[in-house]
């Protein structure tokens, strides 16, 4: 960008830029006139300040003081806690069965044989088209509860079955991201490395997949967002996760005027995680666009 | 249509696999109003967080700072904190300190039902996602075009709605369909506060008829056939707006 007061304006107050100039970092939108800012964890303090002022606010109106909602918030916080630590181990799990499971189906799906290769797209669509809620419905309702293996009688815990739930869709976005990562590799690449005789699967494994790690990664952490975000399901099918716990609270609680304090505070519980996760997701998508 | 509902009487009698929705006419209209409620819910929805991304991604260029950082504040929060408490937050958090209104009855009643709010909460969690998809389409269109319309004497705005938003539009449309792919999903969680749609209604069937896994089957089918109507919908229409040279 180059600055004198002779070029036109674009709007904003933004100078033309001049043809030739050395192209700089942009400080605005190119359009927009949007300034890209740097914010960092500002809006989640916001977000806490502006939550406890709608608190104390409710507080206000229903002539209770303030202290005491945020001392019952501050009371209960070491239990949301625990049922915040089992919605990071049911989305740890089921982002680890998903993977797992979803690699493979993500290869299947660009299989030189065609029945392999249409039956992991049919899944693959089935499982990523359907509702996250009506998967969990199904491993919920239709695997029993417990089951013999070699004599010995398997209870699984609710938790657990709705971890296997929420990892069907997360197998099918894998297997996505996988495929689309692949194929996002030009095929200029097979090509040359055919030229240079290393069979399928070696140009699979040591040319293209390598490449394409870095481009998956991004969308990947985005999915283990989500599925953070989706173990809160768990609440629909009975399993005591944090937004259960927040029910169980408030129901003991017996205070009309805790309903909303409560239900932002655990809002801000999940923001406080997942924000900072999307942030570094950001950043490294930008750090690795493929400069085209 | 007797004979369907035969078919499927005699499934049941004979084998057990009970579809009640194809042969009891109550069960059926019952199970197509979950259908119609879902469908209400997603077209207001889609078209509601829509608007909500074009005043949004427009306020996103607002000169006065504070604005932008209400709009960016309302996207973080919305995209970084799951759908199911946001929904909850609503209806049971900012519903609980709404005013009440005597109805006809003189039953004092909330002014907005459960399914108001999970439309208010589902527009705003698709809306803040439309926004973001909004402004890259915008900040996709190149540079040059831009200047090229503000060369032709185009102002600001008239630029803004003959050129950029045009082109923008078919730049994020890809991105605009997986969102609204999603939001169309996300309608599901409107059962947890008791939204009469297709997975609600099905679960009033089936803990009657104790018939869960055909109702089940019968609840994805009816969501693949809604998504995949809806992709076939986009993929026509985008390929009607087809520019060349920004064929996306």
């Amino acid at each position: 960008m180059h600055n004198s007061s002779t070029t036109p304006k674009l709007g904003r107050g933004q100078p033309m830029p001049v043809v030739g100039a050395p192209p700089k970092e942009r400080l605005f939108c190119r359009y927009t006139g949007l300034p890209f800012t740097r914010i960092t964890l500002w809006h989640g303090c916001i977000l806490l300040v502006t939550l406890l002022l709608m608190a104390s606010g409710a507080a206000a109106a229903t002539q209770t003081d303030e202290l005491s909602v945020l001392g019952t918030l501050i009371k209960w916080t070491p239990l949301l806690f625990q049922g915040f630590l089992l919605n990071l181990l049911m989305s740890a799990l089921a982002m680890g069965i998903g993977t797992a499971i979803g690699v493979f189906l993500g290869l299947a799906q660009i299989s030189l044989m065609p029945p392999v290769r249409t039956s992991s797209w049919l899944l693959t669509q089935l499982l990523r088209n359907s509702p996250w809620l009506v998967t969990l419905f199904y491993v919920m309702y239709l695997i029993p509860f417990e089951f013999e293996v070699f004599g010995v009688l398997v209870i699984m815990p609710d938790w657990v079955k709705a971890t296997f739930g929420l990892s069907l869709p997360v197998l099918a976005n894998v297997s996505e991201i996988v495929r689309g990562g692949i194929q996002s590799i030009p095929e200029t690449q097979w090509e040359a490395s055919t030229s240079l005789a290393f069979s399928r699967k070696q140009t699979l494994w040591m040319i293209v997949i390598p490449q394409c790690l870095k481009r998956m990664l991004p969308p990947w952490m985005n999915l283990y967002a989500i599925v953070t975000m989706a173990t809160v399901l768990g609440n629909i099918v009975g399993v005591s996760e944090a937004l259960t716990l927040t029910r169980d609270i408030l129901a003991s609680e017996a205070k009309t005027d805790m309903l909303l304090p409560m239900y932002g505070y655990i809002l801000v519980f999940f923001f406080l995680y997942i924000y900072p996760i999307s942030r570094l997701t950001i950043y490294l998508e930008r750090k690795w666009t493929v400069k085209g | 249509m007797e004979t369907i509902g035969q078919f499927f009487y005699r499934l049941n009698e004979d084998y057990g696999i009970n579809f009640p929705v194809f042969y009891d006419a109550w069960e059926f209209w019952r199970f197509a109003e979950g259908i119609v409620t879902t469908l209400e819910l997603s077209v207001i929805c889609v078209v509601m967080s829509l608007v909500v991304g074009l005043v949004g991604s427009w306020l996103q260029g607002a000169a006065f700072a504070p604005i932008r950082w209400l709009v960016y504040a309302y996207i973080q929060f919305f995209r970084n904190t799951p759908p199911l408490a946001q929904l909850y937050f609503f209806y049971f958090g900012l519903g609980s300190i709404m005013p009440r209104v005597v109805n006809d009855m003189g039953v004092p009643q909330a002014i907005l039902g459960n399914y108001e709010w999970a439309v208010i909460s589902l527009t705003l969690f698709a809306g803040a996602f439309n926004i973001e998809i909004f402004r890259s389409g915008i900040e996709a269109v190149p540079t040059t075009t831009v200047e090229a319309a503000r060369a032709l004497g185009y102002s600001r705005l008239k630029s803004y709605i003959h050129v950029i938003f045009p082109l923008a539009i078919r730049i994020c449309m890809p991105g605009l369909t997986n969102n609204l792919v999603n939001l169309l999903k996300t309608t599901a969680i409107a059962y947890a506060i008791g939204v009469s749609e297709v997975l609600y209604v099905a679960n009033q069937i089936w803990a009657v008829e104790f018939n869960v896994p055909e109702m089940m089957n019968l609840v994805l089918i009816t969501y693949l056939i809604i998504v995949s109507s809806f992709v076939r919908l986009t993929t026509v229409v985008s390929r009607r707006m087809r520019v060349p040279g920004f064929n996306w």
